[in-house]
């Protein structure tokens, strides 16, 4: 028994010291999440999971990990460790993309055909408000002081400031067309926001609720209509800001203090979610219609690797 | 310094009442939606049933979403319908409006009495053409106050075009129905083929009878008959024939057109670019699925939105110069953003390609270049076209 004991914690500690990270894909078609090593540049394993599963995160002390399976109307929480299901939470209709506060108590989630949030208590895995927002809400981020949810409806063109604390909406800010993705920098300052449709990153300072910038993109060789910017992340030294450029098949490089397009790194086709990984040294990006993700080195600037994972990679999570 | 002071208290003093004006007073934008009641016209299948609000349910679905958003904005909407039964006087119905003064008016009528309309409106109102697909209104009887949301026909035989110069498929059997919508949409093949190196090589008028029961499967081998071709292109408007073509053709050929592989606005197929959500927003909306007339009509109202939006305005003169403006950018499922050519009043956009339950392609595809806007590449550009 004792024997036992002491092989399976080594067998643990072998476990945990050979994997650095492991990051989560889920994949929209294949009804399942992929499991890879990005250290080796492996895939894992794929583990089914439940149907059309998109917006992926890790909570906060990085134990759970929580997927939308918008098709089962749901948002599963899987035991990072063992990806064992602990619970279903009541998401509303068709959950996309969702947000978690930084204390890991509450939950976001958009519910695009309804036009409104769906407010999630962690503890009690209950639903306890819905709010009402813009046509068709799609981007959902929590301020890092927890005082914002900010949601982006792509058909209203609105961001939505919302009081975390009331959940009533406080204040909008119109955008260009068609809002995606929004990112909070690490300082809570600024709120970076894409939009599809007009091809543009606007940054909006969070005390004026104003754009004060509006970054476009151009690729020599490349029509601007395949310039459709979906998600978006901001380093936590404000250095870089990084843009996935949809069928661009690109991702922009961003400075975060000029606000200027420094490069534009190619990855896979349609490229649509980003994460870093917990150090910032890698940036991981699904490509949906390549059917894979990409590894970027962030101190180089450079994509090292490319590793296929299944069908229609949508989002990635990263667990340290 | 007392100058500064009172400059200072205009300053809050203005600021206050700006902040008031913001808060407390909201807009109203109204709209008119004129349709006249369609006497039910012949189909060949009992398939499809006949659908009497066309268009109506897609300005239902635009006027909720303008709502929605205009909760935050304090605008609010408002949609008079008026539908004129059959036989009744749509001119008296349009004067009625424009009596009301409603300068925003979504117009589903055919072709003839839009330009009567138009002759009666005398730059009073703006109209949505939700309805004609009128190559002679994007090319020579321009209409000045009327936006035609829909394709015209130039614009579904370029894309139809497009992808065949693509599939190398150039060499097309031209078959034209009786009825003379089915004669100008012949014309619009005719010109995107020589637009696009296609050589018509045959070409047939249909003069047969209607009854598939009785005659399709004879009939159309014998009529099919001609010199070798790629495709067959049908031009029948109506559907009294076309669908009768597929799989009876003498040699084994694909049919595209008016049938078979269709060019259309919006397509119950159509899934990509979220338009899978307006596609679920409808159906529970109408309880049935989207038609171009409907997609067209919630475009026009969604435009009038995105206008009033950003410019703040409700007056039908400025609604247009922004509409026209380069600003302008309509998210319309479709990948692209949609606007209006300058020119003729003409929405750019995509043209759907699809077969009964798959969505093939969506031109202009790659490779059709153009100066300033590859959508310019379908229908009729500026340098093509007597309207300013």
């Amino acid at each position: 028994m004792n024997a036992k004991l002491l092989l399976s914690s080594v067998l643990l500690i072998v476990a945990t010291t050979s994997v650095a990270e492991t990051i989560f894909v889920s994949l929209e078609k294949d009804n399942a999440i992929a499991v890879v090593d990005p250290i080796a540049g492996k895939l894992i394993k794929t583990v089914n999971i439940g149907q059309r599963p998109r917006g992926i995160k890790i909570s906060p002390d990085g134990q759970s990990l929580y997927i939308a399976t918008s098709d089962d109307d749901t948002v599963l929480e899987l035991d990072a460790n063992t990806l064992a299901v602990k619970s279903k939470l009541p998401s509303g209709e068709d959950p996309e993309t969702f947000a978690i506060n930084s204390l890991g108590t509450r939950m976001y989630v958009s519910n695009e055909d309804d036009n409104q949030i769906t407010v999630i208590d962690l503890q009690s895995k209950k639903a306890i408000a819905t709010i009402a927002v813009g046509v068709e809400p799609e981007g959902i981020a929590v301020s890092p002081d927890n005082q914002w949810i900010v949601s982006a409806s792509e058909t209203t063109n609105m961001v939505h400031w919302i009081d975390a604390n009331t959940h009533e909406i406080k204040a909008n800010t119109l955008v260009d067309p068609r809002p995606r993705a929004l990112s909070f920098s690490a300082d809570g300052r600024e709120l970076w926001v894409t939009s599809e449709i007009d091809g543009t990153l606007m940054v909006i300072d969070v005390a004026t609720k104003e754009i004060t910038q509006r970054i476009n993109f151009a690729v020599p060789g490349l029509g601007q209509d395949k310039i459709q910017p979906v998600g978006v992340v901001v380093d936590d030294i404000h250095q870089w800001a990084y843009v996935a450029l949809g069928p661009a098949n690109r991702v922009a490089v961003v400075n975060a203090q000029t606000y200027q397009v420094e490069k534009y790194l190619l990855v896979g086709a349609r490229v649509w979610n980003l994460a870093f990984s917990p150090d910032q040294l890698r940036l991981y990006t699904t490509n949906g219609v390549s059917h894979d993700i990409s590894i970027i080195d962030l101190a180089e600037h450079k994509v090292t690797k490319s590793i296929a994972v299944g069908r229609y990679p949508w989002g990635v999570a990263v667990k340290p | 310094m007392l100058t500064r002071l009172f400059a200072g208290f205009i300053f809050i003093f203005s600021l206050v009442y700006c902040i008031n004006i913001l808060a407390s007073e909201s807009q109203e934008i109204k709209i008119a939606y004129l349709t006249q009641k369609q006497q039910v016209p012949a189909a060949l299948s009992n398939l499809a049933p006949f659908i009497e609000d066309k268009g109506l349910q897609g300005a239902l679905l635009g006027l909720k979403d303008n709502n929605t958003t205009g909760q935050f904005t304090q605008q609010n909407y408002f949609l008079e319908q008026v539908i004129v039964p059959i036989g009744g006087d749509v001119k008296q119905a349009f004067s009625q409006i424009l009596k009301q003064g409603i300068q925003l008016v979504i117009v589903n009528l055919p072709a003839q009495q839009l330009v009567e309309l138009h002759q009666l409106n005398n730059n009073q109102a703006l109209l949505f053409d939700v309805a004609t697909r009128t190559d002679a209104f994007r090319k020579n009887q321009c209409l000045a106050d009327v936006l035609h949301i829909l394709p015209s026909r130039a614009m579904r035989a370029d894309a139809l075009a497009q992808y065949m110069l693509k599939k190398r498929w150039n060499r097309w059997f031209l078959v034209i129905g009786n009825t003379a919508e089915d004669a100008l949409y012949a014309q619009a093949i005719k010109r995107s083929a020589k637009r696009f190196g296609m050589k018509i090589v045959a070409e047939k008028k249909w003069l047969h009878t209607y009854d598939a029961r009785r005659t399709a499967q004879s009939d159309i081998p014998v009529f099919t008959q001609v010199d070798d071709y790629d495709v067959l292109v049908v031009a029948d408007e109506q559907g009294l024939f076309g669908e009768y073509i597929s799989y009876r053709t003498w040699l084994p050929r694909l049919v595209i057109g008016t049938q078979g592989l269709i060019a259309t606005a919006w397509h119950p197929a159509h899934e990509q670019w979220g338009a899978v959500q307006i596609q679920n927003r409808f159906k529970a909306l109408a309880e049935r699925q989207m038609q171009e007339q409907d997609y067209a009509a919630y475009l026009a109202i969604r435009a009038i939105g995105e206008a009033v939006t950003r410019i703040k305005a409700v007056g039908a003169a400025t609604i247009k110069a922004y509409l026209l403006s380069e600003r302008f950018k309509l998210q319309g499922y479709k990948g692209r953003p949609l606007s209006f050519r300058d020119w003729n009043g003409q929405l750019r956009q995509p043209v759907l390609l699809a077969a009964p339950t798959s969505l093939v392609t969506a031109p202009p595809l790659e490779g059709f270049l153009h100066p300033q806007n590859e959508l310019d590449t379908l229908g009729y550009d500026r340098s093509e076209t007597q309207c300013q």
